[in-house]
């Protein structure tokens, strides 16, 4: 599957799923289970994708910079900054690690 | 005519929606990073509109996963989108293009201000100001972000590679002020790092999905 074809399907699939979302009468998806199933989903997905955006290179986990930069954004999530504030800190933290020589 | 409760919907719609499309200079570099042209890029803020599903796309797309893992992550991610849809529903009233144009935009802002308006009025105002400003200026910040992210060069040079963790830890962290979500993300978590060596590319994070939804099930049946 060619990238583009990859960009298309993904983008129809996440855009019908929102426009189904208007046919489907109310009380079946209000059902408190399909609830819990969708955040639990979303929450494993989430935490699932901060590993291999942190820690993974290719099939190998590797420990670099990415995980100090991600300590950081932690703290200031924790500490209720920004979004914004947290991803451009964490970029700003492994840059320096980096031109430091401290990680890589 | 404009009631205060009025004011305070348009002013919270505003502020969420430039603090998300700041952030949309981010995804712009990243995706040109993740090794995406500018109108692969951009094609993804403007008909996907979804952060996460878009972040999982680029994400795995640069690990090299095949096409149906990066299809079903990012449809799975956009699930959510569609429970919001059922409950925008009423909010949105009757009309088949306003409801085209509405499911388009319904997404964790547009909802979540929607939501957090008690009038009928103030509602629809939250729902289609937030979603509207977002859209534009998402994808304007998606442009600029690809532009960008093309004279950068190497994006670890930059950290870029950091920011897209520190991202999806930023869509993480409101959902897992909680215990049980937090048992599931770190589960899942383990399960990554577990599968990551062993498991082909974009399998780990399909694994570890389906791995929480069980871990939930359990639970409600303990309860039950």
């Amino acid at each position: 599957m060619t990238l583009w074809t990859t960009i298309l399907i993904a983008s129809a699939v996440v855009l019908g799923t929102k426009l189904l979302g208007y046919l489907v009468p109310a009380r079946v998806a209000a059902h408190p289970r399909i609830q819990r199933i969708s955040d639990v989903l979303t929450v494993a997905l989430l935490a699932s994708l901060v590993v291999t955006q942190t820690a993974a290179i290719g099939s190998a986990i590797v420990v670099d910079a990415r995980l100090a930069a991600l300590a950081v954004g932690a703290v200031l999530l924790r500490i209720r900054a920004p979004f914004i504030v947290v991803v451009l800190a964490a970029a700003a933290a492994a840059a320096a690690l980096r031109a430091m020589g401290w990680a890589a | 005519m404009t009631s205060p409760a009025v004011r305070a919907t348009v002013s919270m719609s505003l502020g969420v929606a430039g603090a998300v499309s700041l952030y949309g200079i981010s995804f712009g570099a990243l995706a040109v990073a993740s090794g995406l042209d500018f109108w692969q890029t951009q094609v993804l803020s403007l008909f996907m509109f979804s952060g996460g599903s878009q972040f999982a796309v680029i994400g795995l797309a640069a690990t090299g996963a095949p096409g149906l893992s990066v299809i079903t992550a990012a449809g799975l991610l956009g699930v959510r989108n569609g429970l919001y849809a059922v409950r925008m529903s009423s909010v949105v009233g009757p009309g088949f293009w306003k409801r085209l144009l509405a499911g388009h935009w319904t997404i964790d802002e547009s909802t979540a201000v929607a939501i957090a308006q008690t009038e009928p009025r103030a509602q629809r105002i939250g729902f289609w100001l937030t979603g509207a400003a977002i859209f534009v200026g998402w994808n304007a910040m998606t442009a600029a972000g690809a532009i960008l992210g093309d004279a950068l060069g190497d994006p670890r040079t930059w950290g870029l590679d950091a920011a897209a963790a520190a991202a999806f830890l930023g869509l993480l962290w409101p959902r897992i002020q909680s215990r049980q979500p937090a048992a599931v993300a770190a589960v899942a978590a383990v399960i990554t790092v577990l599968t990551v060596p062993t498991a082909p590319a974009g399998l780990p994070v399909l694994i570890a999905a389906g791995a929480g939804v069980v871990m939930a099930l359990l639970a409600e049946r303990r309860h039950a």
